[in-house]
């Protein structure tokens, strides 16, 4: 790389500086981003490794190619890991559809409706954007207990459905906002109800917001730990990071090459939604700012 | 559409002054209010339920139940503030406290200081910005999940990728996270690799400074540092305040990373018992749900505290311009 461009020599002085300043701040850029990404890097190659190679070789290659550790980590628990998969997946879904459901209805009410208290409760509703699960969870525990619905997928979903993610309700409101009135002042002339206008108008009219809702979503809920260890206590419920932390524990002797297949497993749909939809992440954090 | 309007004409006569307008008086007090109510409250009716039983309940409750000694079984029994005595003799507690105020306080200024220095290189209109950012926002995503703690733990174990790393330069490390005095930095080391989010904010807040401060201030001969003190970071307080106060918040919850990475335990000798993990290990190991709920709400007083101090202190050194 950095012979090609020290090549063409008949440039002016100014502009050679100029390039080779340019050329060493991309290199400072790339060596930076691959420090980075190593440790990432080195978790795929290594899940093809066996697991004495990984405690020997921190380069990138697997010389002796293992591809059986993801056999032997898919059926080293208690139920094959497409089992967890599928758990998370439902989680998941569940989890986006009540978001989109509960969070643009609020939206819808917060950016268009004049309504009594409405500067209290939205304001009530950003501050709960920072209250800490922490907080709230050993009431919410002690409720759902009640109900009956420990160790089932219901703690995970209905909350979601019930608005409780703040975020997106302020992210939604946001967009509805910027969003020109005219077209719900003539559907209410027609005589469209409030429904109908919210169906047919902002709620087409916000799939950026909508998509940026469900893949935070995604991410979020694929990845999230401490709800889920607490409300899913047998292992025909367990998620994929529940179940991928069964397995850390479960062996003393950990083997380290199936535990790295199956954590690539893990993170593989996350780097896909990643991948799919920055457009919608990147702008989702400029604007609203949260990771 | 002028018959449309005169049908609608009935409905706003009891405000005679408003002009036939094809738009709706917001708020006008007359009748149409009401039905906007009822429409709103329909629209907000799954929010209300989620604020009674998911959110602002449960926070009451558990100021209730902070009070109270209860394990799940049988009743629970008021014993007024002898949850908040115990917290004074607990010294579990105070090594948590201790480990996540370190944690707070080390990481989060790192993570913001990196995420600022990238921003600012990338800002200069380097070609394949979006590569770069993309790449150096991974992390952010990754970083809390169970793969990436397991993945810390080996990276960091005795005979992990650091130490055989290391061994090219003859240097024998220790077990990183099996050693007390490095298992949190290991951590930290974690929390600073997810500055890509704040990173993120940093390039759209400096895309907001107009250029022709910068032009001004070379004309009258500032140098890049006089410039970066002096455009820079003022226009930017607005946006570094801002990514300060989420990211405590954040640092403050951090549960996952040290769950994994220490099996539960908090270990070695309490090194990495993070406050959320301490909670966790009181109210859902030894179900001492009244001294679980105290210890949440210290945690409600400690995050709303700092931030109402960052508040505060935003006055002094954020500049709103116009």
């Amino acid at each position: 790389m950095a012979t090609e461009t020290k090549a063409p020599a008949s440039t002016t002085e100014r502009t050679r500086s100029e390039r080779t300043r340019r050329l060493l701040i991309h290199v400072g850029l790339i060596g930076f981003g691959l420090i980075m990404l190593y440790p990432l890097l080195w978790m795929l190659s290594s899940s093809f490794k066996p697991t004495a190679e990984i405690f020997r070789e921190p380069g990138l290659i697997p010389w002796s190619f293992t591809p059986g550790n993801y056999t032997e980590g898919w059926n080293a628990l208690q139920y094959p890991f497409h089992h967890y998969l599928l758990n998370s997946a439902i989680v998941v879904a569940g989890a986006i559809i009540g978001n989109l459901i509960g969070c643009s209805m609020a939206a819808y009410a917060f950016a268009r409706l004049e309504f009594r208290g409405k500067r209290l409760f939205f304001a009530i509703m950003l501050a709960t954007i920072m209250l800490p699960i922490h907080v709230v969870i050993v009431p919410q525990y002690i409720l759902f207990a009640q109900l009956d619905w420990i160790n089932t997928f219901y703690p995970l979903i209905i909350p979601k459905l019930l608005a409780t993610d703040g975020f997106f309700i302020f992210l939604m409101v946001q967009f509805i906002r910027g969003l020109p009135r005219d077209l719900d002042e003539a559907a209410r002339i027609d005589g469209c109800g409030h429904v109908r206008i919210f169906c047919r108008i902002p709620l087409p009219l916000s799939m950026p917001a909508l998509a940026t809702t469900a893949i935070f979503t995604f991410i979020w809920t694929w990845n999230d730990f401490f709800s889920q260890l607490i409300f899913l206590t047998s292992p025909d419920m367990y998620t994929v990071p529940v179940a991928l932390r069964t397995f850390v524990d479960s062996s003393s002797q950990t083997s380290w090459g199936p535990l790295f297949a199956m954590s690539v497993v893990a993170l593989g749909p996350v780097f896909g939604f990643f991948l799919a939809g920055q457009r919608y992440l990147v702008k989702g954090i400029a604007t609203t700012g949260i990771k | 559409m002028s018959a449309l309007l005169q049908q609608r004409a009935p409905q706003k006569a009891s405000s005679p002054t408003d002009p036939p307008k094809p738009r709706t008086s917001r708020g006008g007090g007359n009748g149409r209010p009401r039905r906007e109510n009822l429409a709103a409250y329909g629209f907000l009716a799954p929010w209300f339920l989620g604020l009674v039983f998911i959110t602002a309940g449960p926070l009451l409750a558990s100021l209730y139940f902070s009070f109270t000694d209860y394990n799940l079984i049988g009743d629970h029994q008021w014993v007024g503030l002898e949850n908040y005595e115990r917290m004074l003799d607990d010294s579990r507690l105070h090594s948590a406290l201790s480990v996540t105020f370190v944690y707070v306080f080390v990481s989060v200024p790192l993570q913001l200081a990196l995420a600022l220095a990238l921003a600012m290189v990338l800002d200069r209109g380097v070609r394949g910005l979006a590569l770069y950012r993309s790449v150096y926002y991974l992390p952010s995503l990754l970083g809390g999940s169970v793969a990436i703690a397991i993945l810390w733990r080996q990276v960091f174990g005795a005979e992990g990728l650091i130490n055989q790393l290391l061994a090219f330069f003859g240097v024998q490390g220790p077990g990183w996270v099996s050693h007390p005095d490095y298992a949190l930095s290991t951590l930290i080391v974690l929390n600073v690799w997810t500055f890509g989010a704040p990173m993120v904010i940093f390039l759209a807040g400096l895309r907001q400074i107009p250029r022709m401060y910068y032009e001004a201030a070379a004309v009258d001969g500032a140098g890049p540092m006089h410039r970066f003190w002096h455009i820079t970071v003022p226009m930017l307080t607005p946006i570094i305040f801002f990514n300060l106060v989420l990211q405590i918040i954040n640092a403050f919850q951090t549960f996952t990373q040290a769950f994994i990475v220490s099996g539960g335990t908090g270990g070695p000798s309490d090194s990495t018992l993070f406050y959320t993990l301490y909670l966790y290990q009181r109210g859902f190991g030894a179900f001492d749900m009244g001294y679980a709920s105290a210890m949440a709400w210290l945690l409600l007083m400690i995050i709303g505290g700092f931030t109402a101090v960052n508040f505060l202190a935003s006055k002094y050194w954020v500049f709103y311009g116009d």
